[in-house]
């Protein structure tokens, strides 16, 4: 009797870890077979692909990448993506920063209402706000520039950002402030020299949850580039794969390329990326 | 006046502090408060292309909401992505909650799995729409492929093409895309409960299915509140996936429109048809956008007092 309570008691887990095994192996499966197929697909030329969907390609085979960065505009489209992302970023970590290391760092009754500000900015999606602000990057002479998405991107990330820095810069202890200002360092001094050189993890983390999805934006570039020499990835790969409708080699190529970057560097840096875009959401 | 070192200190510190938070402020008033209260302005004016005209009242709202030209198209696409929203609550947020509780035991394999769901977070939606499109392909997509090769030829469609499978197509796609969020962040809730709590209700004899529903479910009731939030969100502003797999005019016959492309083409026109009414789309965007923020903060508050401290 006690045998046997005690062996179904010791079976029971050992079938749910079976089972959760099962489940997860088949979620992982589900999540990067099409990754992979994805990429499998780009050696392949389009007969091959229609033919054997799921055979293993001849990895020598790189015609249809050396076409992709060779013959389309998809070099530029990259070039445009790094330049609007990192330029956005910089303009959202010195905009950020700053904002945030006033609020955290001084005294002052505006305190409150600045922070409400940004709050409200984190709050309202840009996106339905997309025919006014079309229109003022219009009056500004913006519009179909980088200019017109490094500023947009910069407004939609610097609430985030400005957060993300308040929140660490407060938790600074103020001892290291007032020895330095003891031994008579200017406040711009103190910030530079003291403080910022400890706010790099923060720093990391806004740059990471802004990043993804400003390289990833779909909606803002289509609205506002209309010359080709301008366009971002994601623009550019719809402009692309219309190119190229019938051409599965190239079209898997294409996707590959557009994909690989921010899949390495996601896998190099799985942590911070999952860390960073989930901080929003994880407190 | 001479003034004292004393004002001349807090005029300094006064004009750093001003240097520090000014600039922000004013770009974030400039490209995100003006924006935005434009938009609602420019919902009561009649548009001439991009020529503001006269002031209309609230002519715009009633022709989204009522008028016979747009109300149909309007409600038609409400309704793809109310059950967009509801799909994606099981699937997405439901199986990212399951997925996480399989995660949070520490499996074998537990690191490898956890990145694994998370790759297509990090993918760019256009990569994501076109991928799934090319699979679906009635014709050479892998899908079909592969129940061709299973001898399931039946079961092959035109999973796009097809009126009574294509917005399921574009919801489980979405899916596909995002699911590793929610399974991260309720991972991640589920880290912060205590351990004891879960240890001692083992050690109850608690069922798996009774710890899930009746401690682990409530625990991690903050992240459910900010999951929900945030697809909430995501599904009344849905456009990339649409857009990509679909197409503008959310075919076949519009059965996968939805507002986020009733939005583009009011405000933007379309290859077809290359009307742009500036005035109807402000309109358009303002009651979407009162409508996110009306439910999306009933929903928060409900969601919150159901939240337990611990």
């Amino acid at each position: 009797m006690t045998a046997l309570a005690s062996s179904s008691a010791s079976r029971k887990p050992i079938s749910f870890a079976f089972l959760a095994q099962v489940i997860l192996i088949a979620n992982s499966f589900i999540m990067l077979y099409p990754v992979v197929v994805m990429v499998l697909s780009a050696f392949k030329s389009t007969g091959e692909i229609f033919e054997h969907p799921f055979a293993l390609p001849n990895f020598t085979q790189v015609g249809n990448f050396a076409k992709v960065l060779g013959e389309t505009s998809m070099p530029t489209y990259f070039m445009n993506s790094i330049i609007v992302t990192g330029a956005s970023i910089i303009l959202i970590l010195v905009l950020g920063t700053m904002a945030g290391y006033a609020v955290a760092r001084y005294e002052s009754r505006t305190n409150t209402f600045i922070l409400l500000f940004f709050l409200a900015g984190l709050m309202l999606p840009l996106k339905l706000a997309v025919i006014p602000l079309f229109i003022l990057l219009r009056d500004l002479n913006l519009l179909d520039s980088r200019w017109s998405l490094i500023v947009t991107y910069t407004a939609i990330g610097l609430p985030s950002a400005v957060f993300i820095m308040a929140g660490f810069l407060r938790s600074l202890p103020s001892e290291l402030e007032d020895a330095a200002r003891i031994d008579g360092a200017s406040e711009p001094r103190i910030m530079w020299s003291v403080m910022l050189p400890l706010a790099r993890p923060p720093m990391a983390i806004a740059a990471i949850q802004n990043a993804v999805p400003i390289w990833n934006d779909f909606f803002f570039p289509l609205v506002f580039i209309q010359t080709d020499a301008y366009k971002t990835l994601p623009q550019g790969l719809t402009t692309f794969m219309g190119e190229y409708t019938t051409d599965w080699g190239m079209l898997f190529a294409g996707l590959t390329i557009a994909a690989a970057p921010i899949t390495l560097l996601y896998i190099a840096l799985s942590r911070q990326f999952i860390q960073g875009m989930t901080a929003g959401a994880v407190k | 006046m001479p003034v004292s070192p004393k004002q001349a200190r807090t005029l300094k510190h006064r004009s750093w502090v001003a240097f520090l938070v000014v600039p922000p402020i004013v770009f974030m008033s400039l490209f995100v408060v003006y924006p935005i209260l434009s938009a609602f302005a420019y919902a009561f004016y009649e548009w001439r292309g991009m020529a503001r005209g006269e002031f209309v009242g609230l002519a715009n709202f009633k022709e989204v909401l009522f008028g016979a030209t747009m109300a149909p198209t309007v409600w038609n696409a409400f309704l793809h992505n109310v059950y967009a929203l509801i799909a994606l609550m099981i699937i997405q947020n439901g199986g990212g909650f399951l997925l996480a509780w399989l995660l949070y035991k520490e499996p074998f394999g537990f690191r490898f799995h956890r990145v694994a769901v998370f790759v297509p977070v990090v993918l760019s939606t256009i990569i994501v729409g076109f991928l799934w499109k090319l699979f679906l392909n009635p014709n050479f997509g892998i899908i079909n492929q592969a129940l061709y090769s299973l001898g399931l030829d039946s079961w092959a469609k035109p999973w796009l093409g097809d009126s009574s499978t294509a917005l399921g197509a574009l919801i489980l796609a979405n899916a596909w895309h995002f699911v590793g969020f929610p399974t991260l962040v309720y991972l991640a809730g589920m880290q912060r409960i205590p351990s004891e709590i879960i240890e001692a209700a083992r050690l109850d004899g608690t069922s798996e299915w009774q710890l899930l529903k009746n401690i682990v479910w409530p625990l991690v009731a903050p992240s459910t509140t900010i999951l929900f939030t945030l697809l909430f969100i995501g599904a009344f502003n849905w456009f990339e996936i649409p857009y990509v797999m679909v197409g503008l005019d959310g075919s076949p016959f519009g059965t996968t429109d939805v507002l986020g492309l009733v939005f583009y083409r009011t405000a933007f026109g379309n290859q077809s048809a290359s009307i742009q009414n500036f005035g109807l789309g402000s309109a358009l965007a303002t009651l979407i956008f009162l409508f996110i923020v009306v439910f999306a903060s009933t929903l928060t508050l409900w969601l919150r007092r159901r939240e337990i401290q611990f």
